[in-house]
C-alpha cells in the first residue's frame, strides 16, 4: 500500500506529477481568490464601526493563516527529512520558507496599514501577537540564512531542519497569543460561531481556500525547481534535457 | 531499536523538551507578556507604581467629557466589575467610542486617576453589517447597562 508514497517520493516521478497538479492547483486559487475578492471589495456589506476598512481582512487573515500554515509544512517536511532520509522531504522544506517569509510580510504590512486608522498605530512593540509574527518573519530569515550559508546540501538540510523544528514553538504562540495573554489584537473570528456576518464569513472563506489552492501551486512550481537543482547531477535530469522535447 | 526510530524518538523528544522549556520561561514572564494590565489588578493594586503601563477596559457610557476648545478630555473604563477615572489630553483613534474597547498607556497619580499619554482602541472578534448591528441593540444596552454598572460589583481583594 505503500508503493504509490514510495513512487511520489522518487524526484522524477514528483517532478511530473507536480507539473500536471501545479495548474490544477493555481485555475481554481486564481478564480476564487478573483471571486473573493470581489465579493469582499464590493458586494458585502461594511462593517458596523469599522466601515470599509474592514474590508482588508480578506488579505490579511489568508496571509495570516498561510505564513502559520507554510511554516508547519517547512517544519514537518525537515522531520520527515530528518527520520526517513527522504530528500525530497528537504526540497519541500527549502521550497516552502520563501512563500513562506512572503505571506508572513504581507500579515504583518496588511495588519499594520488597518491598525493605524483603528487602533491609532501602525505598530506596538511588546504586543504578544504582534511580537510573535514579526519574529515568524526572522525565523524564516533565519531559516534562509542558514541554508543558504552552508555548502553541502545534506548538512544544509539537517541544520535548517533542526531549526525549523525549534521554531514550531513559535507557531504554537502566535495561534494562542491573543488567548493566553492580553493582547491589542482582537481574538480568533472565523471558527468562531456567531461572531462574523454570513455573507462576510462566506467571503472570507472563499479567499482562505483560494490563497491555499494558490500557495499549493506555487509551492509545487517551486519544489520542480528545487529537484532540478538538486538532482543536476542524475541521469534523468540529463536524458531529460537532451530529449526532443526538452523537458518541460 | 532500528536506527529510524531512534530518529524519531530523538526528534520527538527535542521538539517536547524545547516546548516545556518555551512554556516555564513564558510562564515565568508572564506579566511581561501582558500587553495591558484589567482595571481589577489595578484597583488592587497590582500595577508598577514606578513606570509607564498600559490599562485595557471599556469606555463606561456617558462618561466621556470633553473641555470646550481644548484637547484636554476625561472619561471611565471599566472592566464591568471596576472602574478607573482616566484624564487625556489628545488625538482618538477611529474607533474610539463609549461601550467600546480601548487601551490607555500611562501612569498611575496619587489620586487614583490614570494620567494616559496615548489612547488605543481595541476592536473586538466581531464583524457585522450595520442593519444588523442596529437590530442587535437590544443586546447592545444590555452591555451599555452592564458598562454603567460600574464598580457595583468591584471586589478588589478576592482577585
Amino acid at each position: 500500500m505503500w508503493t504509490w508514497f514510495h513512487k511520489l517520493a522518487s524526484p522524477p516521478h514528483f517532478y511530473r506529477t507536480a507539473a500536471i497538479l501545479s495548474p490544477w492547483l493555481a485555475m481554481p486559487g486564481l478564480a476564487l481568490i478573483a471571486w473573493g475578492a470581489w465579493q469582499g471589495l464590493f458586494v458585502v456589506p461594511m462593517d458596523y464601526q469599522q466601515g470599509d476598512a474592514f474590508r482588508i481582512i480578506y488579505v490579511h487573515v489568508p496571509s495570516a493563516y498561510l505564513s502559520l500554515m507554510a511554516y508547519m509544512i517547512m517544519a514537518t517536511s525537515g522531520a520527515i527529512g530528518l527520520i526517513w532520509r527522504m530528500k525530497l522531504a528537504h526540497a519541500v522544506a527549502a521550497s516552502a520558507a520563501p512563500i513562506g517569509a512572503a505571506f508572513t510580510f504581507l500579515a504583518l504590512a496588511t495588519g499594520s496599514i488597518w491598525g493605524r486608522p483603528m487602533w491609532g498605530t501602525w505598530w506596538e512593540w511588546g504586543d504578544p501577537r504582534m511580537m510573535s509574527e514579526l519574529i515568524l518573519l526572522f525565523l524564516y530569515f533565519g531559516y534562509m540564512a542558514l541554508r543558504s550559508a552552508i555548502d553541502d546540501t545534506a548538512k544544509a538540510d539537517k541544520a535548517s531542519a533542526v531549526l525549523a523544528l525549534v521554531g514550531i514553538v513559535n507557531v504554537v504562540i502566535v495561534h494562542f497569543s491573543v488567548e493566553w495573554w492580553s493582547s491589542l489584537h482582537q481574538g480568533q473570528t472565523v471558527f468562531k460561531k456567531g461572531t462574523m456576518d454570513a455573507e462576510m464569513k462566506t467571503a472570507l472563506l472563499i479567499m482562505i481556500l483560494g490563497f491555499t489552492l494558490l500557495f499549493g501551486a506555487m509551492l509545487l512550481r517551486r519544489i520542480r525547481t528545487e529537484v532540478l537543482y538538486r538532482e543536476r547531477r542524475t541521469r534523468w535530469v540529463r536524458e531529460m534535457i537532451l530529449s526532443p522535447e526538452g523537458g518541460s | 531499536m532500528k536506527p529510524r526510530q531512534q530518529r524519531m524518538l530523538a526528534v520527538g523528544l527535542a521538539v517536547l523538551g524545547i516546548a516545556i522549556a518555551a512554556g516555564l520561561t513564558l510562564r515565568a514572564f508572564e506579566d511581561n507578556m501582558m500587553f495591558f494590565v484589567e482595571i481589577s489588578d489595578v484597583v488592587a493594586g497590582k500595577h508598577p507604581s514606578e513606570r509607564n503601563f498600559r490599562i485595557g477596559g471599556l469606555v463606561v457610557g456617558g462618561s466621556v467629557h470633553r473641555e470646550e476648545g481644548s484637547l484636554d478630555m476625561s472619561f471611565e473604563v471599566t472592566d464591568t466589575a471596576c472602574t478607573v477615572p482616566v484624564i487625556y489630553s489628545g488625538v482618538l483613534p477611529d474607533l474610539f467610542r463609549e461601550g467600546q474597547g480601548v487601551v490607555a498607556h500611562g501612569r498611575m497619580g496619587d489620586n487614583g486617576v490614570f494620567v494616559a499619554d496615548k489612547i488605543l482602541a481595541k476592536h473586538d472578534e466581531n464583524y457585522m453589517a450595520p442593519e444588523v448591528a442596529e437590530s442587535l441593540s437590544k443586546h447592545q444596552q444590555d452591555i451599555q447597562a452592564a458598562v454603567a454598572r460600574g464598580t457595583e460589583g468591584c471586589n478588589p481583594d478576592d482577585s
